[in-house]
């Protein structure tokens, strides 16, 4: 073997292990038209440099939303940080309706002094005003709930910037193993970290409605089976490792039960387990079909799960307490993975076409669907806690990705190429 | 250093599974002119498998190492020629039901269970990885227990089963048409000792 071509592949080995640590990058592959044009400046920081540039944050989130078109920076007239110093004419000529502005100080190098505000450009006024201390860590998901307000004043509706992503990566190793883990990030896919590592698959990451736990699938002992995980303290305790599979589990809206399929009883079915108690209740009773990824519907004792009852997998509506089930899905012969909208209005699903899978949406109320991807392999959909957005896995190059459409599918968000798999995504709720 | 030495050895180790594989395609060849037996080689991009038509063989696979290193070093297991050398069994799209050709070969594994009932067999069932991951753990276990219930008829006992299914997590063929994804639409028997 020739020297270059050893260094070829130790710059290929570098390359590769540096890309198993790289983020997910949110890239805009459809945008909106009505994207509404936005100054931010960069905050102003007297005489130190502060830790993170915090407008930069607020800029990467509201422009990897799709809403909004910030300025360039080397279009920004001047570079106010308070309110005395900007001349709203000149931003009304750049035709910016927003503008954000703000600083940081700190006395101690320990904790940080952050004020900003955003004005509405052409009334001249002040819609959000506010002033925060927080330490050196906390400035990063400080930008985030900033960019949440500012997200919120001029759209209307809430943000989502300062929520977190939990995933499964995939990566293969030279002797044909594969390490697998579950991660979470911040939603604009920094920040990442593991919260479990194994050498076995992991499936179904789901947040509690509190967001300090997760649930998931793994099968560390040979065989599915489903755990429950705080976030901050990393306790994970085994809920369900009966005989069979143990999987698809779901949080109820109170975060005290677990919905869960088991096949046991020898056939895959839903339960409800109640975490406290450990008392575990069966909610259908169909020996001949599968009957597995359910869903709680928001505020409600009902459920929607997948089930091939009818003879091909669609989605139907339960209570927990048992009883018949309806059918709500009937627009083509392949419909699974269902997930509601937190305002419980949307239905996302995997919607088969001729061997082919999209991410797919109805509306609950009319039974209106609307197709949103286009690859063909897209799977596991996952509603951003504003209603808002779906994420969802699927393959690029060969390699799973994680991408996000709107429910409108006028605005497509790819988080990628991190260079490994990426699937089962789950859009944490917003935290408290 | 230490990463070129790494990656020195893990070129030998690839060359080796190159050499192997080359190998285990003669052997394949060899078993395809007996008409019966078609190719899952792993490292082929395509071969000569259509989809729907045959029952693959895995006498090169792993699994035969495995058979080996629990004691089973039964010659009918590595006999091509012997049903009992597949170990594999593959179905349809969304299909849990077993193929006529199947038969005979399921035939020969409940023969061999319930003429040794210490016998115990893994049944690990598996999907394509289109769709739902979710739903096709539940498929993927429902194929294994359909082929449980045929070895059940014909005489194994249910005690002497250990079914679990992956459903599309573990992948024997990575690819986007229909010849990869009817390698993974399996069923393994693994036989794990007495």
């Amino acid at each position: 073997m020739t020297k270059r071509w050893l260094i070829a592949l130790g710059l290929l080995a570098s390359v590769l292990s540096w890309q198993a640590h790289a983020e997910l990058v949110i890239e805009i592959t459809g945008g909106s038209e009505a994207a509404l044009p936005i100054a931010l400046v960069p905050f102003g920081s007297e005489g130190f440099t502060a830790p993170l540039d915090m407008s930069e944050v607020i800029r990467n989130d509201l422009a990897g939303s799709g809403r909004f078109a910030p300025l360039p920076k080397q279009d920004l007239i001047s570079q106010p940080h308070e309110q005395a110093e900007v001349n709203f004419a000149d931003w009304r000529l750049l035709r910016s309706e927003g503008l954000v502005i703000g600083k940081v100080s700190s006395v101690d190098g320990q904790t940080y002094d952050v004020q900003f505000q955003l004005f509405d450009v052409y009334k001249a006024q002040q819609l959000v005003g506010k002033r925060y201390q927080v330490p050196a860590s906390g400035l990063r998901r400080l930008a985030h709930q900033i960019a949440d307000q500012v997200y919120q004043a001029l759209t209307g509706e809430i943000g989502v910037f300062a929520t977190r992503l939990a995933f499964v990566t995939v990566i293969n190793n030279a002797d044909g193993s594969k390490r697998f883990a579950l991660q979470v990030s911040d939603a604009d896919g920094a920040n990442p970290r593991t919260v479990l590592q194994s050498k076995e698959p992991i499936m179904s990451p789901n947040w509690s409605p509190d967001g300090d736990r997760l649930s998931y699938v793994s099968f560390e002992n040979g065989k599915t089976e489903v755990f429950v995980q705080e976030m901050t303290s990393g306790r994970r305790d085994s809920v369900a490792a009966f005989k069979g599979i143990n999987s698809a589990p779901s949080w109820s809206p109170d975060g005290k039960k677990l919905a869960l399929t088991l096949s046991k009883g020898g056939n895959p079915e839903i339960y409800v387990l109640e975490l406290a108690s450990g008392n575990l209740s069966r909610v259908t009773h169909n020996s001949q079909s599968i009957d597995t990824e359910a869903v709680w519907l928001p505020n409600s004792n009902n459920l929607l799960f997948t089930s091939d009852r009818g003879g091909r997998p669609q989605i139907y509506k339960v209570s927990v307490d048992g009883g018949t089930a309806s059918r709500v899905t009937f627009e083509g012969n392949y419909n699974s993975s269902p997930d509601v909208s937190p305002d419980g209005r949307f239905l996302a699903m995997v919607h088969g076409i001729s061997g082919k899978y999209y991410i797919a949406v109805q509306d609950l109320a009319s039974g209106a669907v609307q197709v949103l991807t286009e690859t063909g392999r897209d799977e596991s959909p996952s509603f951003a806690p504003n209603s808002r957005m779906i994420l969802y896995a699927t393959e690029r190059n060969g390699k799973g990705v994680l991408a996000a459409v709107s429910v409108d599918g006028r605005i497509k968000q790819r988080l990628g190429e991190a260079g490994i798999d990426v699937r089962e995504p789950a859009w944490s709720p917003i935290r408290k | 250093m230490k990463v070129i030495k790494l990656l020195t050895v893990s070129l030998i180790l690839i060359g080796l599974a190159g050499c192997s594989s080359l190998g285990s395609s003669k052997k394949d060849s060899d078993a395809m002119q007996n008409g019966d037996v078609s190719i899952e080689d792993r490292n082929a991009d395509s071969s000569g498998l259509e989809g729907g038509k045959a029952y693959g063989s895995d006498v090169n696979s792993e699994r035969q190492v495995i058979v080996g290193e629990d004691g089973y070093s039964d010659s009918q297991f590595n006999d091509p020629a012997n049903p009992l050398s597949h170990r594999i069994v593959y179905f349809d799209y969304d299909s849990s039901s077993v193929r006529p050709q199947d038969l005979p070969i399921l035939e020969a594994h409940a023969a061999y269970l319930s003429a040794r009932p210490n016998v115990t067999i893994r049944v690990e069932g598996h999907t394509d990885d289109r769709g739902s991951r979710e739903y096709n753990l539940a498929l993927g276990e429902r194929r294994a227990l359909a082929i449980r219930q045929i070895l059940m008829l014909q005489g194994a006992g249910i005690n002497q089963f250990q079914v679990t299914s992956y459903g599309e997590e573990r992948l024997a063929a990575e690819g986007y048409d229909e010849s990869v994804w009817s390698k993974n639409r399996r069923v393994e028997l693994t036989y794990l000792g007495r």
